[in-house]
């Protein structure tokens, strides 16, 4: 600060006196005390504008003594200064406020924001079928498809079942009205494709089949007539049962986790021998026993074996030469196994409600 | 089959441990679904000898008995039942217990008289269907209840044996039930041997390395006439029936069989009938030979086997008219109907062979001569008869899986013994046997390699293991001879073949591999190594299938969920949605459950339309729908233009199948059902280029037309760009024509007179797969300033907008970057029909920023182009 000592004359304290009073403490007062970006703007121009007191103040520190003068500029350019820099901040000051007043003005409840549309889901079976196809992909399969209208010959005959076997029972069938009688169905199981596969395609085979399958069964709690499944085929050179209850080992701990595993135990189908079904780890209790599993710790999952010699027969392959297994299950129990889904014909119902949870 | 552990027991010593046994029978195939114990709730039962009976005053249906239950003092009973007298022995509980039906006894007052407990009949105690009095426990009873000659391994028969028959012996013991369970096993169809007690017996004795033996059964003393002086037997078909006996017993006095007979059957799941009929259940059940007893009275001399005639009618035991011989072309192919009919004397029809017997013949009470059958029938012709009568008998399904065709010899033995047992001591065996076989076929004997069961099975069993495992389930087991080992080790193998004998009852073994699965099973599946083989492939999805898997997730993110809709429509359904019916182009299902799932669909439409109108009902009214599935198009509707739609490019097996096959032609589609708030045709067209653009697709664009079922100025066909006329159809887009919608009920509940429009999309992903993509990333973008240029065309409406669009892409040469319709205007100052259309165009150069006169040049093309295109103005 510059004190006004050391002036000599009249004209350097009135001087003095009028820099004081133009851009002393009230100046600094009036410019910390503006409220509003505009009044800033005339209190700017008024305090440091053309026509400002300043700016005489200015024009007048020529008629000053010379002695004085260097003193005298001196403070005024300080004082100048000084009030610019206030004025600088206090319009900082008022920036500031005058943005957040604009974005608060733009408030926004976000939790009033109304629902657009639904979300969209995958139905569950196919998630499923795609968590089943990726699982046996990594485990270096293909993934094999076919028609599900098929003959009687890729579905039964080419498989071991000739007409009038006994073991057609186990697969109710609807026929279409279409040739002969009985001559065309709808697929039972997705197992044609794999008469399709061996029939065009030389071994080694790996691969899985999955798709739509019809049996004519009344629907109930446990079964559909229109339902999924997935199943597999290895033929190779040295192919063992003991590779089918590896790989069947290997998927179940891959597919449904670490702490669930899988036995086989004997059973019958036409198209391989020995056949076996083959049953996981209860994924309820995980071997403890409750009423899922009926208290055995164990629930069936599907049948598998190797692939009888004359399925082998009637698609040209040298059984001394190639050996196979083949295993299969519904998609739609292992999902209903995952989900806990108590009654399979919800999966049919397309209920939004239920699909949107997929 | 249903089959109790005691009964098991006389064929070898199993013992009490049932979770062994249970584990045992899972093991060998032989699957437990259910147990029941034998007996539960009976443990507080005790044995009371009647000591007096008085009559009660001022009652008429109820007396007082006095008897010594093995306390202290004898107690007093008030009793309704008049079927037992002073000494017998009868089934007494005690106050406080609880019966199985759940009836609590307590102590009751009665005419005066305290009642200290209840006497109990056999339907009381779930023990029997007789409740016509008290279960009167005579000797047999108590003994066991076996015949005499029956081995006995089984019972829990105290070794002084009059213990268990004194008054306050538990009644479970005195009946020997106790600890008995009914194993429910499932037995699979190759398993025929499996059908009785005595078979499962074996495989379980094999299993559990104990001693098995079917006991020989003694018949009856001989007497009277001759068979052949009562009786006459022709077989007229042996190639239905290829072996037929008759025995004759004498001197048979029918009546309700004894307990533990009817027990027995109880617990096998059949009902007792009379001591002939018992008999002849019981022999079936436990050594698996279906026969029937004839009154040999009703038969007029003679026994007749013949196929049935054109039409035959035969009233079957069941009371029920059947007509045989009638063809049925479901069965067998339309195959003549040959069904076995057994005739009398007269050839008048008294049975379906190897299914019923028939009613004329019936053994009754009056009967007092049995004539039994015990025969083979051809398990084929047994199965065509029975599917064609729609008639499954416990005979019939033995035949047809296959019976032992050297075990009808024993079996009708173990008849007469029963016979002899249970219908009084006059019973006579007459000496001889009708019989007409053919020589029975030689046993099976295979070579079975023991180097081929190691490589199937991945074991490494010796032969001796092997032999080891069959001999006991009843395989004759020998190595190969010197010659055929000489010939082996010339040959440099090392297989170590054995011989093995197969034995007659089990007819499902004729290959070597049936005798591995033998040896596997015997083995434990549970004891055979985990390997895995190595896949020498890539594991992969084919190009299609991640493009299937693709669309999914992009319909699902335009928030439609995916829904599954049935593959069987009712019939009127396509009719409903505007496409052909009948059965020229439709395929119907011969078989249907019902009829409103009978026909295969052509179209996703009726099923997404149904689970709209199912979701509607249910108050979900804004939602959008997506499906991915098969329709099927009747094999002669193949279009010209479909051939050479190349198929899956990963293992597809669908190549070539058309060829011969016949089949119906498959498309997969893709559907989108857009029933959202606002939404409609626009949405739909969105949702197209959504997936367009998501796949790529280069080339395709959106027609006008009149696609079935779709609203008929809002809809159009997707087709490939720059095939002109008769393009194939990728799609259809638009939206769903309201009456139609209405027909399948979209409309109900809360929406009920609010209009929803309803978008739709459905496109072949086969035809998908096969259109051309947009290249890759080879235009890298411009570095310089681009420039756009907006213009207005005043354009009749019935110019589509995408024609003039382009025009415009055609006019603007390759400085063009993109054109995009920007805006649509209808109404003043525009005249009617007509609407504005308002595109913007981007310019650029990869090398250089466009002049203000190469723009103004394009610009001026472009505007000529429309003008003279499309009859269009451009608006200032």
């Amino acid at each position: 600060m510059i004190e006004a000592a050391g002036l000599d004359s009249k004209d350097g304290l009135a001087y003095d006196q009028a820099v004081r009073e133009a851009l002393g403490e009230k100046a600094e007062q009036e410019v910390s005390s503006c409220e509003t970006l505009e009044a800033l703007r005339q209190l700017e121009g008024a305090l440091l504008g053309k026509r400002s007191r300043l700016a005489q103040l200015h024009q007048q520190l020529g008629s000053l003594d010379p002695s004085e003068r260097k003193v005298l500029g001196r403070l005024l350019n300080e004082r100048k200064a000084r009030l610019k820099s206030l004025i600088d901040t206090r319009r900082a000051e008022l920036d500031r406020a005058d943005e957040q007043a604009r974005l608060a003005a733009e408030r926004m409840d976000l939790t009033e924001v109304i629902a657009g549309r639904r979300r969209g889901t995958l139905h569950l079976v196919s998630r499923t079928q795609s968590e089943l196809e990726d699982t046996f992909v990594g485990m270096g399969f293909t993934v094999a498809e076919g028609p599900e209208v098929e003959t009687d010959w890729n579905n039964f005959e080419a498989l071991n079942i000739p007409p009038d076997h006994p073991a057609r029972g186990m697969w109710d069938t609807f026929y279409l009205d279409v040739g002969k009688p009985e001559s065309v169905l709808m697929r039972t199981h997705t197992s044609p494709v794999q008469v399709r596969l061996m029939q065009s395609h030389q071994p080694p085979i790996y691969s899985v089949m999955p798709g739509r399958c019809y049996r004519r069964d009344t629907p109930d709690a446990r079964h559909l007539s229109i339902f999924h499944q997935i199943e597999g085929l290895v033929v190779d050179t040295g192919i063992s049962f003991s590779d089918l209850a590896g790989t069947i080992e290997a998927f179940t701990t891959t597919y449904f986790g670490p702490s669930i595993h899988s036995r086989l135990r004997p059973a019958y189908f036409p198209f391989t021998e020995p056949s076996a079904e083959f049953e996981i780890t209860c994924t309820i209790c995980e071997g403890q026993g409750c009423r899922t599993c009926s208290q055995t710790g164990w629930i069936e999952l599907g049948g598998c074996g190797m692939v009888d010699p004359e399925v082998f027969a009637s698609v040209g392959i040298d059984s001394e030469i190639w050996t196979g297994f083949a295993f299969g299950f519904g998609i739609d129990r292992c999902a209903q196994m995952r989900q806990g889904i108590a009654d399979l014909r919800i999966l049919m119902e397309n209920d939004i409600r239920f699909l949107e949870q997929a | 089959m249903r089959v109790p552990l005691s009964w098991l027991t006389d064929f070898a010593p199993f013992g009490s441990d049932i979770e062994l046994i249970a584990g045992s029978l899972d093991e060998l195939g032989l699957v437990v679904e259910g147990f029941q114990e034998v007996g539960a709730g009976l443990e507080e039962i005790v044995v009371a000898k009647v000591l007096a009976i008085d009559p009660i005053e001022g009652a008429d249906r109820i007396r007082l008995v006095t008897v010594d239950a093995g306390e202290a003092e004898p107690l007093e009973v008030v009793c309704g039942a008049w079927n037992f007298s002073v000494g017998d022995l009868v089934p007494y509980s005690p106050v406080g217990a609880r019966l199985p039906n759940g009836m609590k006894i307590e102590r009751r007052r009665m005419k005066n008289v305290i009642s200290n407990g209840m006497l109990c009949s056999q339907a009381e105690l779930g023990l029997g269907d007789d409740s016509s009095g008290l279960f009167v426990l005579a000797p047999m009873e108590l003994s066991g209840g076996l015949p005499a000659s029956q081995t006995m391994r089984s019972r829990a028969v105290d070794p002084s044996g009059a213990s268990l028959a004194e008054p306050g012996a538990r009644l479970l013991d005195a009946l020997g039930i106790a600890g008995d369970v009914v194993f429910d096993l499932a037995v699979e169809p190759n398993r025929p041997d499996a059908l009785c007690i005595a078979g499962v017996a074996r495989d379980l004795a094999a299993k559990l390395g104990l001693p098995f033996a079917i006991p020989d059964p003694t018949p009856p003393p001989a007497g009277g006439q001759s068979v052949d002086a009562l009786l006459s037997l022709v077989v007229r078909s042996p190639e239905l029936c290829p072996s037929f006996t008759l025995r004759v017993l004498t001197g048979v006095c029918v009546t309700r069989s004894p307990w533990w007979m009817a027990h027995r059957l109880v617990l096998a799941g059949m009902r007792p009938i009379n001591s002939v009929v018992d008999s002849s259940n019981y022999v079936m059940l436990e050594l698996g030979q279906p026969n029937h007893p004839y009154d040999l009275s009703k038969l007029n001399g003679g026994v007749v086997v013949r196929k049935a005639r054109e039409a035959e009618v035969v009233t079957t035991l069941d009371g029920v008219e059947r007509r045989v011989g009638v063809s049925d072309a479901r069965v067998a192919k339309g195959a003549p109907a040959e069904d076995c009919l057994i005739c009398d004397g007269n050839d008048m029809p008294i049975g379906i062979g190897g299914i019923m017997g028939g009613a004329a013949s019936e053994i009754d009470s009056e009967t007092s001569s049995v004539a039994l059958e015990a025969a083979y029938f051809a398990p084929m012709a047994i199965a065509r008869t029975a599917k064609r009568l729609g008639l499954r008998t416990e005979a019939s399904m033995r035949f047809e899986r296959g019976c032992d065709p050297m075990g009808i010899e024993r079996a009708a033995v173990r008849f007469c013994e029963l016979v002899s047992s249970t219908c009084g001591s006059s019973v006579r065996l007459s000496p001889g046997v009708l019989q007409e076989s053919e020589s029975p076929p030689r046993p099976l004997r295979l070579k079975v390699r023991v180097g081929r069961v190691n490589s199937v099975l991945g074991t490494e069993l010796e032969p001796e293991e092997v032999k080891s495992l069959l001999v006991p389930i009843g395989f004759a087991v020998e190595a190969a001879d010197t010659q055929d080992r000489a010939i082996s080790a010339a040959s440099g193998e090392s297989d170590g073949a054995l011989y093995v004998g197969v034995p007659s009852f089990r007819p499902d073994v004729s290959r070597e591999i049936d005798v591995i699965e033998e040896i596997a099973r015997h083995h434990g599946y549970a004891r055979i190594r985990r390997t895995r083989p190595c896949s020498p492939q890539v594991g992969l999805l084919s190009q299609r299938q991640k493009e299937r898997r693709f669309v999914r997730e992009v319909l699902a993110g335009l928030g439609a969920s995916e829904a599954w809709t049935s593959s069987f429509l009712a019939p009127g359904d396509h009719l409903a949605v505007g496409l052909d019916a009948g059965s020229k182009v439709e395929l119907v299902l011969a078989n249907p459950l019902a009829k409103e799932e009978s026909v295969l669909r052509q179209s996703l439409l009726p099923g997404l339309l149904k689970a709209l109108a199912f979701n509607v009902s249910r108050r979900q009214d804004w939602l959008r729908l997506f499906e991915v599935g098969r329709v099927f198009l009747p094999a002669d509707r193949h279009r010209s233009s479909d051939e050479g739609r190349s198929t899956d490019e990963g293992r597809s097996t669908d190549e070539g199948r058309s060829d011969c096959d016949g089949l119906p032609e498959e498309r997969e589609l893709v559907a989108l059902l857009l029933a959202g708030e606002g939404d409609g045709a626009a949405q739909a067209v969105e949702a197209w280029r959504t997936l367009a653009m998501s796949l790529r697709l280069d080339g395709t664009e959106i027609v006008a037309g009149q696609p079935p079922g779709l609203h008929p100025a809002r809809s159009a066909w997707i087709l490939q760009r720059d095939l002109g006329p008769g393009s194939p159809v990728i799609g259809v887009v638009g939206e769903v024509d309201p009456k139609v919608a209405e027909s399948f009920g979209t409309e109900a509940g809360s929406l009920a007179g609010h209009r929803r429009r309803l978008g739709w999309l459905e496109v072949d992903l086969g035809a998908l797969a096969t259109l051309p993509r947009a290249a890759g990333m080879d235009k890298p973008p411009s570095r310089f300033p681009s420039s756009d240029i907006d213009l207005a065309f005043e354009v009749k409406d019935d110019v589509p907008a995408s024609k003039v669009q382009e025009t415009l892409r055609g006019a603007a040469g390759p400085l063009l970057v993109e054109v995009r319709l920007f805006d649509v205007y209808r109404g003043s100052p525009l005249g009617q029909g007509v609407r504005s259309l308002a595109f913007r165009l981007r310019f650029a150069a990869s090398d250089r920023t466009l002049t203000d006169k190469e723009i103004s040049a394009v610009r001026a093309q472009c505007i000529h182009a429309v003008e003279g295109a499309h009859a269009a103005v451009l608006r200032s």
